[in-house]
């Protein structure tokens, strides 16, 4: 549960010291303080709770306890291509949980988990507002409506394809300077 | 507060709608065609970004001189990314486009705007009453609403201040500050507007009930954490219109006393977040916010709190736990929050339709208001009409229109010549109506009345493959996650309720189960203390009552009437349709269940199948040869035929 902070993670870190500083020490900032942090670093990882509980003059597990009860907090890093599947009543209707085994399935990891290499993450969202286009699935900021499950395949390759081309153009330049 | 002398007020804001009306009209007189595209989170999931740099890029291709204005969501979802032209130049009046793909921007600015074709096939209608076309009016998706709410949702910029005060945006403030808070709240109570977070409460009386409180330092807060997951009529009026809510709270501010107001918006909707903030920042700049407001001495701070996504935060009191940072959990009323509530100060909370609700009736007046709708429930009802139905969307209806309209005449009925099954009316904590109740009037005391509730506005038509169990285990498996854990009843009991019913539809059913379904849904409404654990075993209760053939099936025939429940279907492919040689189905099938026959027809490899039902859509329909069957021992076996020798040894 408790991962190990990368390098630039620490860094992110040290920026979210100083901001918490500048928060006031009422119980109300608690969550737009847990907010900022999940804002920067994408997840709570364990120590920023207890930097909070400190800064809060609070339990941990208090920060813990809030932390937990609210969807919107996680505390593993996502994936760098979170797949967020709607899971609202219209993408249910449309079979949106078949999408969801699919992604499952292609990726090999189970919903609220990320890929061993870091690339991908799955996540299940409660209606991203887009009914009309039922079932929708998100990966990383582009909305794909009308899913179906034969379309995960070619958007989970059509990712790595990319990444592919970016790492060669990378190269290229690199090999050309 | 008495009222102030407002000559004052008077005249600084009409020195600011000179200004609204001169930009207006700079806009308006500006040379050059308009373009209006509908940029809220709907437009741009459905690709209006694209559309909007499309249309940017063949402008300036082409050298053609026109504006591009953003406006929010008109609620037409079927029709995303939509754009309106207003081409003066070409002598057709504004034309609505629905499904505007980039390629189609490309398209429509070279053979509209620079050639004056307006390509007659692509439309959807005129905007405005003319000779020449259509006018969109004329469709039953147009012309059967009645926007008072979202009136100037899709035709303003909201991010432009000075464009809601030219639609006659914040003349109800004005209005306001010229009477007493007294007669605003007679104003409100004569209109008879009921709350729309749900509950149906009489708005005039909550605001009285506050002025009337003793203590200082009250708050207002906007309730927009919207958590159904299938209602967003809040997103888009927080992202089409948000000064309208603004104005609204002003005016609850200045009617109740309060000095400090809150918008509680969830923080999976940054875009309505940035919007509110960007709303809160134009107001005050201009004085409608914070010290002194108009002139006057009467002083009001808007601040915005992002809930972070607990279902359960919909619940006023919850909601407030939440903002003094604390887990979001529901307390006993009374004393209620207009006593004592954030805080422990007085607190008025309203849903975010309310407040939208309130400038149209200060300007029009409450019998103008009491007209529209029925008796008891004056005013309109904001929809979100989405499953399956041909035009799905936001829908603002009159109180007492029967739900056939809303489903049949405006939002067009269900597709693919299918049966209407059910409609599922208020999401989690509502029901599902079969069609005799189609006739039934929609407003806050029928739909209670016939076991549904008017909840959040979510709407979801189902037809006849939809199934109910299946429903009824969604809505369950949303409420027991979001359950706060406060209520024994609540907590467990929906554990237990949703395992029956996963037990139904995975065909482990027992002769038991249905009885006791009923049983222990009853015991969590009684044993509840919120509306969540109070309404959470609503969809299992009317499902029981109105559809118990489709339970006996699953818990006696181990069947699935609607073909949905995956543990009890399967599919199996029909070899005298099959044809030859076809290979569709094996190129879509995920898992690679479809094997070749010897006589090169296709068979279904049932312990590899996931049951997607892709092979379905991908048969042509000239064979249509792909089976669905329940339960699924009904399916004939064919045999996998050995791997065929030169694969082996190619691979």
């Amino acid at each position: 549960m408790i991962a190990d902070l990368s390098a630039d993670e620490e860094k992110i870190l040290n920026d979210v010291k100083i901001r918490l500083a500048k928060y006031g020490k009422e119980r109300g900032q608690l969550i737009p303080i847990l907010q900022m942090i999940q804002d920067k670093l994408a997840y709570l990882p364990h120590i920023t709770m207890e930097m909070v509980a400190q800064h809060l003059d609070i339990p941990p597990s208090e920060v813990f306890g809030v932390a937990t009860f609210y969807n919107q907090f996680r505390f593993n890093p996502p994936g760098r291509n979170p797949v967020k599947v709607c899971l609202g009543t219209a993408c249910h209707v449309r079979g949106g949980d078949i999408i969801l085994e699919n992604f499952e399935r292609k990726l090999e990891i189970k919903e609220g988990e990320t890929t061993s290499d870091k690339e991908f993450s799955i996540e299940r969202v409660a209606c991203v507002g887009c009914c009309a286009l039922a079932p929708v699935t998100l990966i990383g900021e582009t909305v794909h409506g009308n899913m179906a499950p034969s379309k995960v395949e070619g958007l989970v390759m059509r990712v790595q394809i990319e990444k592919e081309m970016k790492e060669r153009e990378k190269q290229k330049n690199e090999s050309g300077q | 507060m008495n009222p102030v002398n407002n000559t004052s007020s008077d005249q600084i804001f009409s020195a600011i709608q000179e200004e609204a009306a001169k930009r207006r009209k700079a806009n308006e007189e500006a040379p050059g065609c308009k373009i209006h595209i509908g940029m809220a989170t709907c437009g741009i999931a459905s690709g209006a970004l694209e559309t909007k740099a499309a249309f940017e890029d063949a402008l300036s291709q082409r050298g053609i001189e026109a504006r591009i204005h953003t406006v929010g969501c008109i609620g037409h979802c079927y029709a995303e990314p939509y754009v309106i032209i207003d081409h003066p130049e070409s002598g057709f009046p504004p034309i609505f486009y629905p499904d505007v793909t980039a390629g189609k921007a490309k398209m429509l600015t070279k053979l509209f705007l620079e050639e004056g074709d307006p390509r007659l096939e692509h439309i959807l209608g005129a905007t405005e009453e003319n000779e020449m076309i259509p006018s969109v009016m004329e469709f039953p998706r147009f012309n059967l609403e009645k926007r008072v709410v979202m009136e100037k949702c899709g035709r303003i910029d909201p991010e432009d201040i000075y464009e809601y005060i030219a639609e006659g945006g914040y003349t109800a403030l004005v209005n306001c500050l010229r009477r007493t808070p007294a007669e605003i709240i007679e104003e409100i109570q004569n209109s008879g507007l009921r709350g729309r977070g749900g509950a149906g409460f009489s708005t005039g009386r909550k605001w009285e009930l506050a002025r009337q409180t003793q203590q200082k330092d009250k708050f207002v807060i906007c309730n927009a954490d919207e958590g159904d997951p299938g209602a967003y009529m809040d997103r888009t009026l927080l992202e089409s219109n948000p000064h309208q809510i603004i104005e609204g709270m002003i005016i609850c501010a200045y009617a109740t006393g309060a000095r400090q107001a809150l918008v509680y918006v969830r923080a999976e909707y940054p875009l309505a977040v940035k919007i509110v903030h960007t709303a809160i920042e134009q107001a005050k700049s201009l004085g409608l916010l914070g010290k002194g407001i108009l002139g006057t001495a009467f002083d009001l701070e808007i601040e915005i709190f992002e809930g972070s996504g607990a279902f359960v935060c919909g619940e006023e009191t919850a909601l407030i736990r939440s903002i003094e940072g604390y887990r979001g959990m529901p307390r006993h009323r009374p004393p209620y929050p207009v006593e004592k509530g954030l805080w422990e100060k007085p607190t008025i909370i309203n849903n975010v339709k309310t407040l939208a609700s309130v400038p149209p009736i200060i300007e029009n007046g409450a019998a103008w208001y009491r007209e529209i709708g029925t008796e008891n429930s004056p005013g309109t009802a904001i929809f979100s009409v989405v499953g399956n139905v041909t035009h799905p969307g936001l829908v603002e209806i009159p109180m007492g229109v029967s739900l056939r309209t809303l489903i049949f005449d405006i939002c067009g009925g269900i597709p693919n010549k299918k049966a209407f099954k059910a409609v599922q009316i208020g999401g989690p904590s509502g029901g599902c109506l079969p069609e005799k109740f189609l006739d039934t009037p929609i407003d806050f005391d029928s739909l209670t009345a016939a076991g549904a509730m008017m909840g959040s506005g979510g709407m979801v038509v189902m037809d006849e493959d939809n199934c109910l169990v299946d429903v009824s285990r969604y809505f369950l498996d949303f409420t027991q996650k979001e359950s706060c854990g406060k209520c024994t009843f609540c907590r467990i009991g929906s554990y237990h309720l949703l395992d029956t019913l996963e037990r139904l539809t995975k065909g482990e059913g027992r002769e038991t189960d249905l009885d006791q379904l009923q049983q222990l849904s009853e015991d969590i409404k009684n044993g509840s203390l919120c509306g969540l654990g109070k309404t959470a075993p609503n969809p299992v209760l009317t499902s029981l009552r109105y559809f118990k053939e489709d339970y006996i099936a699953h818990a006696e025939e181990k069947r699935c009437p609607g073909l949905t429940c995956r543990a009890l279907i399967a599919f199996y492919i029909d070899l005298d349709k099959c044809a030859r040689g076809c290979d569709a189905c094996v190129g879509v099938c995920p898992t690679e269940a479809i094997f070749t026959t010897s006589n090169r027809k296709k068979g279904v490899d049932q312990s590899l199948c996931v049951k997607c039902g892709e092979c379905v859509v991908a048969c042509p329909p000239e064979y249509d040869a792909v089976e669905k069957v329940s339960p699924p021992g009904l399916a004939p076996i064919i045999e996998r035929p050995p791997e065929p020798l030169a694969k082996k040894i190619v691979s």
